[in-house]
């Protein structure tokens, strides 16, 4: 029970909570916008880099580069925004979504040419975890799930209480008719940008905590990132968080020795494709996800 | 007049729909607009509001050219919008709906929802429920609590009683009175257009994108040739 | 004299392998409008099949029977083909976001399947002493001959291409990219349609794997960058001009030969600058799509009618 808890539910937690940023940030453009960013890893994979060159520039820890990550992120995200999303917002989705590889391509070629493609760590150190009736939950672990936790709150917080959230969530259901109510376009998706970008910086950060640091970083949880989206109803950044930490736990939990014989479910060589194989699944299944999403 | 639009010509695309449509609204008037499928009705309204391109006419709101103003600045020139089909926000609750209606004046808004609460006193028994699931005549009201909410000048609205039962329909008729008392001016869309003509001040007859009559609501009712082409049977 | 004929004739065969399998997503997207990102699954599927069919017998890996290539290739063919019926089937349906996103699923699976059923695959290691077709001629005409063949592949491609665009089927499949409903009620079967057109443009795909297998002599998952790979075969059928099968050729060659120039390019480099230029060429490709997007937008659905 307890190496259930300690080896795969927490694992599965950590990761879940890394997703559900990183799905978060997805479906809320998604929503706002109707547009699927592929490049949203690459803003992940750029706000890791930005907080290590924080972290080597002035010696601080990761968690208090949090906010050189996001005030990275926030100005690429509007400046690729501007340069070659806006004026492609009339074509057809498709062509957005290419347009997103290539910007992604554009960001991660920007991060070798800066970095090189060396794995890097923060070099946070050793602490000792924190112990409690047998559980271990190590201190990064730790700051992860609270940070997530915090995030998420945030993010429902705006949405939920205040004009500019409820702006934004009128836009997701009807643009024409928020723009006849007085919304301002634009604004709106500024707003959706800084957002999107903020949790994606958080998430990469953490995700480079609890890995390590490659340009590829977030171009590899893309696809769960996405999955997630959709499992929790894209549009619907709750339920796209929530579809993370189902996808994060479902992942480490595929490689728990359940079956007779101590044999997991799946080969742990196939974990990358839980993700895959659930996304493949509700595409099938259920496509508007488990919650009721904006379609 | 508060509002004078003269020549509008104009469409979605390549092709025109408007053929140098003239309309006028006077302060407090209900003024409905009739006419077959087709006619540009409905592109009428959405020319007035800002949705569709205008190539050709003026649009004047009290004085002042709106024509092609950007859609978002309309609420604050006092006209609001309800349009025929997705006019309330499904995945929003009652509450933010009418909030929205505030958007461009959040200070008015505790104001604009007593005023809103009084002439709907439905809509505010559950203000939690989400406008998606409500029904056609609840929803109507929404969309109308909507546009209220800060005392617009005028109140554009397309087909307001489309697929309602014939209760919500006098309803909505009644109420237009009432908006049209407060000093609101209303131009209404509308294919019911006996009873809508029996609370109009004024008619309007459109077919295919052009004028083709104008009278006083009674009037054009009572005109034989006018029922028999634009209002069907009895 | 003769490394540079070498030289020519490889990236000549590379141009070549690309156009095939820029005509393959042409048939998907330009004249079906499907979106697929995982066209590298299905040129996996088809390398694999033509490497464990002529390559000698190995405790590595499955097959090894030493076929020659004209019996392989088909089969390479039928296997990309094979494939694409369950993807296709499950996620025709899917808007083209979706089915983006689902392919992209696909061809990563096909990656770890490869990665990790050894067995079969030869796992991460791959399928090495595949012959390549006229190895016998020797220097510089066996590859020229090689080179021969793979023109005349493509060309056979193209004409089957042109065919297709033309035919009633061809036709059929462009009234259901531009209007589906109105093409239901004509009674066409959009679904059966799409399956169809999905399936012969993997087919395609399949060959070109057999061809890129039989080429390199080597073929395993990691083989192709999976990334850049996708990404290059889309910035060439939109810089041709997507749903014209020329412009899929052109756009081939055009934007390969770039690709090799710069890599040559680079080589002249000292080493650390090499590494470094070729990230740059990377930053370079995503910035001319940008490019063409912007200034032609309409150039992504090109061919109508």
């Amino acid at each position: 029970m307890l190496e259930l808890v300690n080896f795969y539910i927490i694992p599965g937690l950590v990761l879940g909570a890394v997703y559900a940023l990183a799905a978060a940030g997805v479906s809320l453009v998604y929503g706002v916008m109707r547009f699927a960013n592929f490049a949203h890893g690459d803003l992940m994979s750029w706000g890791a880099y930005a907080a290590l060159a924080g972290v080597a520039a002035f010696g601080i820890s990761p968690w208090a580069a949090l906010p050189l990550a996001v005030a990275a992120t926030v100005p690429l995200a509007w400046g690729v925004d501007r340069a070659f999303f806006a004026p492609l917002r009339r074509a057809q989705p498709a062509v957005l979504l290419i347009s997103s590889f290539g910007v992604a391509l554009m960001i991660r070629a920007l991060i070798y040419l800066a970095w090189g493609p060396t794995p890097a760590t923060y070099g946070l150190g050793f602490s000792p975890p924190i112990l409690w009736e047998g559980v271990r939950l190590q201190r990064r672990h730790a700051v992860i799930l609270a940070g997530a936790l915090l995030a998420a709150l945030l993010l429902h917080l705006l949405l939920a209480r205040t004009r500019a959230g409820r702006a934004m969530r009128a836009m997701a259901d009807d643009p024409d008719l928020a723009r006849i109510t007085g919304v301002g376009v634009g604004g709106v998706i500024r707003l959706t940008w800084a957002v999107s970008a903020a949790l994606a910086a958080t998430a990469g950060v953490f995700l480079a905590v609890d890995t390590e640091l490659t340009p590829l970083l977030g171009f590899n949880v893309l696809l769960a990132a996405f999955a997630a989206a959709i499992l929790g109803g894209i549009g619907r950044p709750w339920g796209a968080a929530l579809g993370g930490l189902i996808l994060g736990l479902a992942e480490e939990l595929s490689s728990y020795p359940v079956l007779p014989g101590g044999a997991p479910l799946l080969d742990p060589s196939y974990k990358t494709a839980v993700a895959f194989g659930v996304l493949i699944l509700v595409l099938l299944v259920r496509p508007q996800g488990l919650f009721r999403g904006m379609g | 007049m508060l509002l004078d639009a003269e020549g509008v010509t104009g469409g979605y695309g390549e092709a025109d729909i408007l053929h140098g449509v003239d309309c006028r609204v006077g302060a407090g008037e209900v003024v409905v607009v009739i006419g077959p499928n087709g006619a540009g009705k409905s592109t009428l309204m959405k020319a007035l509001a800002g949705l569709v391109h205008v190539r050709r006419g003026s649009i004047r709101l009290a004085g002042e050219e709106i024509a092609n103003a950007p859609a978002e600045g309309m609420i604050a020139r006092g006209l609001a919008f309800v349009p025929q089909e997705r006019n309330v926000f499904a995945s929003l609750t009652v509450a933010e709906n009418l909030a929205m209606g505030a958007y461009a004046r959040p200070a008015a808004a505790r104001e604009g929802s007593a005023r809103v609460a009084a002439m709907f006193p439905e809509l505010l028994e559950r203000p939690r429920a989400l406008a998606g699931s409500l029904s056609g005549g609840q929803r109507q009201m929404l969309a109308l609590g909507r546009a209220l909410m800060l005392s617009p000048r005028l109140l554009l609205l397309d087909e307001p009683t489309a697929g309602l039962s014939p209760k919500f329909c006098g309803l909505i008729f009644r109420k237009v009175r009432e908006i049209a008392a407060a000093g609101i001016a209303v131009l209404m869309v509308e294919q019911n257009a006996r009873p809508a003509l029996a609370i109009a001040d004024r008619g309007l007859v459109l077919a295919m994108g052009r004028n083709r009559a104008e009278d006083a609501g009674p009037a054009l009712l009572a005109n034989p040739e006018i029922g028999r082409l634009f209002l069907g049977g009895a | 004299m003769e490394a540079a004929l070498l030289y020519l004739t490889t990236i000549l065969t590379l141009a070549g392998i690309y156009a095939a399998l820029a005509l393959g997503l042409n048939l998907q997207w330009g004249l079906t409008g499907l979106m697929n990102f995982g066209a590298l699954g299905f040129l996996a599927a088809g390398a694999y099949a033509a490497a464990l069919l002529t390559a000698p017998e190995s405790a590595q890996h499955l097959g090894g029977f030493g076929w020659p290539w004209w019996l392989a290739w088909p089969v390479a063919a039928a296997a990309g083909a094979l494939l694409a019926l369950p993807v296709g089937a499950a996620s025709l349906r899917l808007r083209a976001d979706y089915l983006a996103i689902a392919t992209i699923g696909f061809a990563e699976i096909v990656r770890l399947v490869a990665r990790n059923e050894d067995w079969l695959t030869g796992g991460p290691l791959g399928v090495s002493g595949i012959p390549r077709p006229f190895e016998g001629l020797g220097q510089p005409w066996g590859p020229v001959a090689f080179l021969l063949l793979v023109a005349l592949v493509v060309a056979g491609l193209y004409a089957l291409a042109q065919a297709t665009a033309h035919s009633p089927f061809g036709r059929a499949l462009r009234a259901v990219r531009d209007d589906e409903e109105a093409a239901k009620a004509a009674g066409k079967d959009p679904g059966a349609l799409r399956l169809r057109a999905f399936v012969l443009g993997a087919a395609f795909m399949g060959l070109a794997g057999a061809m890129l297998a039989q080429f390199f002599k080597f073929f395993g998952p990691d083989a192709l960058d999976p990334v850049a790979t996708s990404f290059l075969v889309w910035v060439m059928l939109i810089a041709g001009g997507s749903g014209s099968n020329r412009g899929a050729v052109l756009g081939a060659v055009a934007v390969w030969a770039l690709w090799a120039a710069s890599d040559w390019l680079a080589a002249q480099l000292p080493a650390e600058l090499a590494t470094r230029a070729a990230y740059f060429r990377l930053f370079l490709i995503g910035l001319a799509l940008q490019v063409i997007l912007l200034a032609r937008p309409q150039g992504m659905l090109g061919g109508r009618g």
